[in-house]
């Protein structure tokens, strides 16, 4: 084999091994010392580096080096004037001014480059954008570097180039996505702060029921987690929960307030209250799915007896089934001005007896075990925490919530049964 | 004779001589084996070092780049560096790319042992 051959090849070879280095996913410092390795080898050069241009901070920073003792030591000035220069070479710089640029490199930076000698500079030049140097030492062969070299070289370099800037953009997107997230993140918090303002405002309408849209919201949150929804699907219900109510906003004062039970009239009054809240809440883009929806049915009933539009089983959305016992647990454990609060064991009475009629069971029995796991320690006392403003030796209600589990779902939880 | 013991790569020292034997692809991986074993063979004193061809068939650029530094190395630690048991076609490599400037290549693992006796004073 003739040697332009043979040369060709090793050429050709590097370049094919190059292309796979910058392609595969790893170390990006990794990788181009790699690559710097690869362009040394190709011509067996015996010194370099290859050093990276941010350009904010006006230096070059070397990744890898080859050859130079302990130089440079750490990253190098580069005016805005000399960055400008070598762009304009860019890659197709020629064999002379590579050279002059390599002597002027080395004036410029007398210090961090003593006693070695760098023959050639070459820019690293992608779309106009100086994005890196390689400087080069003598060949091994001793010979000065010829133009087929030059071409060589800067067919490699291009590539390290274009590895540098890809890797740089990356970067970018990952910055960008990861600043894009801290704003979502907090334009969430936000919309879950003042919804929770919203819960307050709408419960300060009925006197008798201040703090019931929070809770409803936190019960619902509760039963969620429970039966195994998504993060994101329990924050959507817990925004549910809190805005469940808001259609009373358009229900008259003196029909909310009133001391006594509703007359046909004044319920037909409160009965518009879920489609109100749909309505309002439409035209919202919540981050959430469905909490329109959940508003409109929580008054809905498994048997199909409840309102606005009456539908039974499935057709009620899963997250207005848990909103729905939500609401009606809170309701039977606060006081309202035509009755005192009932007792814990009453309203799990009324569970049982409306189970499957008003109450989805797979809901009321998620609402059971999430209340037995506080109670025999296993989950943080949150439920426990809300029911106990108002009631005392809640676990005494441990055979009822087993009794319903073993009811209406897949048994009583072993470790409670005990109790 | 004794044997390193280095881990991947085969080492024997042979009085002031340390023959390392290079394996069927000097990439990477297998090239910083030998720079290391090469390096830690100089540090401990070895003033030749033999790299044994034998079983290498092809040397890719980062290998010939590697081999480069191991040629630094000796220089700076004033140590011969003899390959043996090269290739035809790895040979003509190394001859095109000036690494014979500052390398013996020879026939053989005996051959290079006897270059290297004839070099001590």
């Amino acid at each position: 084999m003739d040697t332009n051959t043979q040369r060709l090849l090793h050429t050709f070879s590097a370049l094919a091994d190059l292309g796979q280095e910058i392609a595969a996913a790893g170390d990006f410092d990794e990788m181009l010392r790699t690559s710097f390795h690869l362009l040394l080898g190709s011509l067996a050069i015996r010194r370099g580096a290859v050093g990276e241009y941010e350009r904010d901070l006006g230096a070059l920073r070397f990744v890898a080096t080859r050859g130079l003792g302990e130089s440079p030591a750490g990253p190098l000035a580069l005016s805005t004037d000399h960055a400008r220069r070598l762009s304009s070479l860019g890659s197709s710089i020629s064999l002379a001014d590579a050279g002059k640029e390599a002597e002027r490199f080395l004036e410029d930076h007398k210090d961090a480059f003593a006693s070695v000698e760098i023959d050639l500079v070459l820019p690293l030049v992608v779309r106009e954008e100086l994005i890196g140097l390689v400087l080069l030492g003598e060949k091994a062969t001793g010979e000065k570097f010829t133009d087929e070299d030059l071409e060589v070289l800067s067919a490699l370099s291009r590539h390290i180039g274009v590895g540098i800037r890809s890797h740089r953009l990356l970067e970018e997107v990952g910055h960008k996505a990861a600043e894009n997230l801290r704003l979502y993140e907090g334009l969430r918090a936000i919309y879950k702060e003042t919804v929770r303002a919203f819960a307050a405002a709408i419960d300060i309408k009925d006197r008798y029921t201040q703090g019931h849209s929070v809770r409803v919201g936190k019960y619902s949150e509760i039963i969620a987690r429970e039966m195994g929804w998504a993060d994101e699907e329990v924050e959507g219900i817990t925004i549910a929960g809190y805005l469940h109510d808001i259609g009373k906003l358009i229900v008259d004062l003196s029909v909310i307030n009133s001391p006594d039970r509703f007359n046909a009239k004044e319920q037909k009054e409160m009965n518009r209250h879920p489609f109100a809240g749909y309505e309002i809440l439409s035209p919202i883009s919540h981050p959430y799915a469905d909490i329109p929806l959940m508003a409109r049915y929580h008054h809905e009933r498994m048997d199909g007896n409840g309102y606005p539009d009456g539908l039974k089983g499935d057709q009620i959305p899963p997250g207005a089934k848990i909103v729905t016992l939500a609401d009606s647990f809170d309701a039977m454990t606060t006081d309202r001005p035509y009755r005192k609060k009932l007792p814990l064991e009453d309203v799990l009475v009324d569970f049982r007896a409306n189970t499957g009629t008003q109450f989805d069971p797979e809901v009321v029995c998620a609402f059971c075990r999430a209340f037995l796991k506080e109670i025999d320690g296993s989950k943080e006392r949150r439920l426990l925490n809300l029911i106990n403003r108002n009631y005392s030796n809640v676990e005494s209600v441990t055979p009822l919530l087993n009794k319903l589990l073993s009811e209406f779902g897949d048994g009583a939880i072993a470790a409670s049964a005990n109790n | 004779m004794s044997d390193t013991g280095e881990s991947s790569v085969r080492a024997r020292c042979v009085g002031d001589a340390a023959i390392i034997y290079a394996s069927d692809y000097l990439n990477k991986l297998s090239g910083e084996r030998i720079e290391r074993e090469c390096k830690r063979q100089l540090e401990s004193g070895h003033r030749t070092l033999i790299i044994n061809f034998r079983d290498t068939e092809i040397v890719n650029s980062i290998g010939v780049s590697i081999l480069v530094g191991v040629i630094d190395a000796a220089e700076k630690s004033t140590a011969r560096l003899i390959f043996s048991d090269v290739n035809n076609h790895t040979a003509e490599l190394f001859q095109m790319l000036g690494l014979t400037r500052h390398v013996s290549l020879v026939s053989s693992e005996d051959e290079a042992l006897s270059l290297a006796s004839e070099a001590q004073p």
